[in-house]
């Protein structure tokens, strides 16, 4: 019991909060049927995730995912969305085929969840050594620096490829017009 | 149950995980346009990211390796963004649409 129990009850209270704006923002971006409202649940999503990496003791990774999940990701969806006309098409009538890939979709994703959930509720998780390092910005850059040089290396070359390419793809199809 | 410290346990994260990737696998097949199949698969992305920094945060003895993969994957998955929707814009320059349904020339 800490001398401000209010405190541990605001911190709970956030937690939850976070944890509800992650499903919330998910179900949003699955369910809806306009894309602008999914990729503003995307959006809602990266910030519950966001909390939830602070909670995780890990502020650094809370402000990467702000930064590239909205201020790259979601932007750059928006600009397809404005380039190209991406709503649904209306649904048909329902018919038979479709009920059945509906109902498809609802049993592979319930199994999927229920099969990972229990997994992660029953598992005999094994407890950690003691820490030695604190998971500070320094020990990331420090790790990122020496044990995983190759790996940032390479990360840094296929961003310039994936760069290169998306001109490449995106550029070809001007002159048919 | 007690709700105070609930963020102290790894099960809540693993839950809110293992949901975020049934999510994901349900828009992945219900969504019929490609923007929204690529939104489906950035929350799988997302999920995988989450699950990794929870078991990275309560069952390994050195928290900065989870951080650093999850930095790796959170690159990858800006490339792939980046990609897809270049792949996007020259499918609905040639068809004049992105719902998946019409892009069926190979179907036999």
């Amino acid at each position: 019991m800490s001398a401000f129990p209010a405190a541990d009850r605001l911190v709970a209270g956030i937690f939850l909060l976070f944890v509800a704006t992650t499903v919330a923002g998910s179900v949003l971006a699955v369910f809806t049927t306009r894309i602008i409202r999914s990729v503003c649940g995307l959006a809602l999503a990266s910030i519950g995730l966001a909390g939830l990496y602070y909670f995780l003791h890990s502020p650094f990774l809370a402000l990467m995912e702000i930064l590239i999940y909205i201020g790259a990701v979601c932007v750059t969806i928006i600009f397809a969305v404005m380039l190209a006309e991406p709503d649904e098409p209306r649904p048909d009538k329902p018919t038979g085929r479709s009920i059945l890939w509906w109902l498809g979709a609802i049993v592979v994703s319930g199994a999927i969840f229920w099969s990972v959930a229990r997994l992660g509720l029953m598992g005999n998780w094994p407890t950690p050594a003691i820490d030695r390092k604190d998971g500070s910005v320094h020990d990331i850059g420090v790790a990122l620096l020496t044990t995983y040089s190759l790996a940032f290396e390479v990360i840094s070359l296929v961003l310039m490829v994936a760069i290169l390419g998306a001109v490449a793809i995106a550029r070809s199809g001007r002159h048919h017009e | 149950m007690n709700l105070l410290h609930l963020q102290e346990r790894p099960a809540v994260y693993l839950v809110v995980a293992a949901s975020m990737l049934a999510l994901g696998v349900y828009g992945m097949i219900r969504r019929r346009t490609l923007i929204g199949m690529l939104i489906a698969g950035e929350i799988i992305f997302s999920a995988a990211m989450l699950n990794l920094m929870a078991v990275n945060r309560f069952f390994v003895s050195d928290p900065s390796v989870g951080q650093i993969f999850v930095l790796f994957i959170m690159g990858l998955a800006a490339a792939e963004v980046a990609i897809a929707l270049s792949i996007i814009i020259a499918v609905y320059r040639n068809y004049r649409s992105i719902a998946s349904a019409e892009l069926s020339e190979l179907s036999g």
